[in-house]
């Protein structure tokens, strides 16, 4: 009974309108949250369009040329028909194999380094150091320095220069990713091991390499799949060849460098060939980072 | 079988002094053909400026279960972890003192600490198997001490020995880590036993474990004692009670400014708790089951 | 029989254990030497790069000092190079680039941070985005000749007739040009700046947010007076090494930007940049030429280090501060 006459006054004294705790559309904060909310859900949309419009021009117009001929023959000069990618796709498989050959011991090794023998050591801080600049090396500067050392020494571009100018680029993900796959490996699986009485290498090679296996291989994948897409480093190295490889230190075609020479040139068979090339390469790159991302997230389920 | 025979390494020492007699009345034998085998002679023990252990001394009887008891921060797990050289993982760990095996100090600078480690085997806190299959984890010892024999049998000697076997006979090529937890702990300790080490340490080996599967354990380490000297750290009063034949009571000393552990009293098992001799000992225990 | 720890007395007998053989200790020395000796070689390997570009730009250096950086010509046949042009054109490709990648990145890091869609919506859009950045520089480039190009020339060119005076419409867009190669610029950084956008923006404390609400703020109150300033500075860092990923960018700008060594404000205007300057100019380069681009091959790495080092630095800076002020 007596509970009325105060809300009364609070109501009164504190001069709250209830009715305002309702939604208004009117009101200028609900407009602006409107107008953002449609702004952010714009830029959104708009940032998913180059994906699928990339997808689907490739799939449009290189789809077309997919055929067993794409992939036997050799690519056509200024003018003819048909034509395939033969020699750039074994370009590219050999300067990758090369590359990776050259990268994963160093990688791996080196990730063990500094995840195992000195995780805090300054050597440690100092390579960490360096392997965050290659990352952010251009990929042109892998070109011009494999260049200068390897293809001015040899005296002609090779499929093998090409192959240690991808290295580099490959090395820094593939350190980076054996370290943190490395230390993500539970601390007492190290201390059974070193408890059994392994040496420090027979604990790293026997339990925490096996353990450690599945990131690693998705860095590596990774790093593969950045390679088998890099043009830069390849355009003055392995340079180009119209011809079937037949030894590494001799120039070589590849996928990436075919893309780039093809897609200036005004004749559409060749421009047709780019389009089916770029196609090849991302299903290529997309099917080693899906597969990446899919072994990881399995191997983390068990 | 010689398993004994081979090339000289830099592990290899020359037959050592007899081994100076150990404090606390434990009857040395510097060839370890007594009752002790293991004899810890410790002054202090650092991690970086850090004193975490000083003066413990104690002889560890053959064919028995030695444990240590204390409050947390006592340095009960660093004195166990010193007798296999486990601390050496650690940085900034530096041991002052002796700990003598079979008459051998493990701490002299010619003593490979890898070697150390073949003959004194380690059951851990939280189980550890490999992530390999359970048949892998078994004769992981093996294969790593090149042994020649017969792996099949040994590794069923190894899983009996662990009270494991009828568990796991038909799934010996399943990862190890399927096990439950106390699986997992009893499959470690098979892995331990397989190379048949001189010294088990069993650094809490029940901790992580539901009273079922602890129940088992302690079973087990009474069953193992007769083949293997087991030292053993718990911070469970009962289990020691339950299981030891020897205690020790490490307690931590705040009066010099740091957390400093040390050995308080050791001896029978019994005496330690119906009859303990110093007034810490007295108060913990009291303390315990009051 | 050698002496060894269990020498001293009968071996027990069961006791398989032995020590490691000399095999093993030699083979775990050499394997610890070749870990270090390989960690070692990534940094050797940074300092041979440095050092065989430099050796090699050396004579350059020496020939056209630094009116190589002012000069604006890159005249092979007169042995008369300067860079002026692809330097500011680099710059500018990249800051249209990043700025563009920086208003997308930093909505679809809003969008994917603040529950506005639900989960599954969450999860394919940063696939998506995550994805952009497995497509190879070159596969861009084709797609901006075929697709960019020509979807932008009417509204370029109108925008030409139109306003033409505004110095940044002052060209047609015939074909390659500045704004095409920026375009596809945004969309290759775009998953850097998106991916570290994230993170920093989910690195906000929910206490603070819940404080923010607790005030009676609206969703986007919260979010611009609150979220984005608390986490403006790894949104800055994302910035930094998106702008470090730009600068060195090399295939999709060589297809795109025309190759003319050009100055202007002129968004439709071709232009070059210092990466597509070495990608078109080295495989046909003479001897000098060669030196020439080494030196420009220089100046790209300096910069591009510089940058890199500054926003790896300014991320970690962050992630100091929100561990520290928990």
């Amino acid at each position: 009974m007596s509970v009325l006459p105060i809300r009364r006054q609070t109501m009164v004294e504190g001069d709250i309108d209830l009715s305002k705790l309702e939604r208004r559309l009117r009101e200028p904060r609900t407009l602006i949250n409107a107008a953002l909310n449609w702004l952010v859900a714009g830029l959104t949309v708009l940032a998913m369009v180059p994906l699928f419009s990339v997808i689907f021009m490739l799939l449009w117009r290189g789809g077309q040329r997919l055929g067993i001929a794409l992939f036997t023959e050799l690519p056509p000069g200024a003018g003819m028909v048909g034509g395939g990618i033969g020699n750039a796709l074994l370009g590219t498989v050999i300067m990758v194999g090369i590359a990776t050959l050259l990268s994963v011991p160093v990688g791996i090794l080196g990730g063990i380094y500094l995840a195992e023998f000195g995780p805090n050591t300054k050597t440690a801080s100092v390579v960490r150091f360096a392997a965050k600049v290659l990352t952010g090396l251009p990929s042109v500067i892998a070109g011009v320095f494999v260049y200068a050392l390897v293809v001015t020494t040899m005296g002609t571009f090779s499929a093998l220069a090409g192959g240690v100018a991808l290295s580099i680029l490959m090395l820094p993900t593939i350190i980076l990713t054996a370290e943190d796959a490395i230390r993500m490996v539970p601390h007492r699986m190290r201390e059974a091991a070193i408890g059994m009485g392994c040496t420090q290498t027979q604990a790293i090679l026997k339990v925490i390499l096996p353990t450690a296996r599945p990131g690693i291989l998705t860095g590596v994948m990774l790093a593969v799949a950045r390679a088998a897409g890099e043009t830069a480093p390849l355009l003055f190295t392995a340079l180009f060849s119209d011809y079937w490889i037949r030894r590494l230190h001799e120039p070589s075609a590849s996928l990436a460098v075919i893309i780039y020479d093809f897609s200036g040139q005004p004749y559409p068979n060749l421009i047709e060939i780019a389009w089916a090339a770029s196609l090849v390469l991302v299903l290529i790159v997309l099917g080693l980072n899906i597969a990446a991302q899919f072994y990881l997230r399995k191997s983390f389920t068990k | 079988m010689d398993t004994h025979d081979h090339a000289p390494t830099p592990a290899t020492i020359k037959p050592a002094a007899p081994a100076p007699v150990p404090a606390n009345g434990a009857h040395a034998n510097g060839n370890g053909n007594g009752h002790s085998i293991v004899e810890v002679k410790l002054k202090a023990l650092y991690y970086g400026s850090f004193k975490a252990v000083r003066d413990t001394d104690l002889a560890i009887k053959r064919n028995a279960i030695t444990a240590f008891i204390g409050p947390s921060g006592c340095g009960k797990s660093t004195v166990l972890r010193s007798i296999n050289r486990m601390n050496d993982l650690v940085r900034g760990f530096r041991f002052d003192g002796h700990i003598h095996f079979r008459g051998r100090d493990i701490y002299d600078t010619k003593i490979d600490p890898v070697a150390v480690r073949r003959h004194i085997g380690m059951v851990f806190q939280q189980p550890n198997p490999f992530a390999m299959s359970i048949y892998r984890n078994v004769t992981f010892g093996l294969r790593l001490n090149g042994y020649k024999g017969n792996i099949q049998d040994k590794v069923e000697q190894a899983l009996r020995g662990s009270a494991l076997w009828d568990e796991v006979k038909e799934k010996l090529h399943q990862s190890g880590l399927a096990l439950s937890g106390g699986q997992q702990q009893r499959l470690c300790i098979a892995r331990a036993i397989a190379t048949e080490p001189e010294v088990l340490l069993m650094d809490e080996p029940c901790s992580a474990l539901d009273p079922v599967a602890t129940r088992k354990i302690e079973e087990l380490m009474l069953e193992l004692k007769k083949r293997f000297t087991i030292i053993t750290v718990t911070h469970n009063l009962q289990q020691a009670k339950r299981v030891a034949d020897m205690t020790g009571f490490l307690y931590v000393d705040t009066t010099q400014g740091a957390r400093t552990g040390y050995l308080v009293e050791y001896g029978p098992t019994e005496g330690i708790f119906n009859d303990p001799k110093e007034k810490h000992t007295k108060d913990y225990i009291q303390g315990a089951f009051s | 029989m050698s002496a060894t720890l269990a020498e001293h007395t009968e071996p027990a007998p069961l006791s398989i254990s032995r020590p490691p053989t000399n095999a093993e200790i030699v083979w775990d020395r050499f394997f610890r030497g070749a870990c270090f000796c390989f960690a070692w070689l990534t940094i050797l390997l940074v300092v041979l790069i440095i050092w065989e570009i430099g050796k090699h730009a050396f004579p350059a250096m020496q020939a056209q000092g630094l009116e190589f950086i002012t000069g604006d010509k890159w005249d092979a046949g007169n042995n008369k190079f300067g860079i002026l042009p692809e330097i500011l054109g680099t710059l500018y490709s990249s800051l249209l680039g990043v700025g563009i990648a920086t208003v997308l990145g930093v909505a679809v890091a809003i969008v994917l941070t603040q529950d506005f869609v639900p989960p599954i919506l969450e999860v394919f859009l940063k696939n998506v985005i995550e994805l952009l950045a497995a497509i190879p520089s070159v596969v861009y480039g084709l797609w901006g000749i075929f697709v960019v190009i020509p979807a932008i020339r009417p509204a370029a060119n109108w925008l030409h007739e139109h306003l033409g005076e505004i110095p940044l419409f002052g060209t047609r867009l015939s074909g390659p040009g500045m704004l095409p190669a920026a375009l596809v610029l945004a969309i290759m950084v775009l998953p850097t700046i998106t991916a570290i956008s994230r993170d920093s923006i989910a690195a906000v404390p929910p206490k603070i947010r819940e404080a923010a609400y607790g005030l009676g703020a609206t969703k986007w109150e919260t979010i611009l007076a609150v979220i984005l300033p608390t986490s403006s500075r790894g949104i800055f860092g994302s910035v930094i090494l998106g702008f470090g990923r730009a600068l060195g960018e090399t295939m999709a700008l060589a297809m795109l930007v025309g190759n003319a060594s050009n100055i202007s404000w002129s968004l439709f205007a071709p232009g070059n940049t210092l990466a597509a300057l070495l990608a078109n100019k080295f495989p046909e380069a003479s001897r000098v030429e060669i030196d020439a681009l080494m030196y420009a091959a220089l100046v790209l790495l300096t910069i591009t280090l510089a940058v890199n080092v500054l926003g790896t630095w300014i991320i970690m800076r962050t992630a100091v501060d929100t561990k520290g002020g928990r």
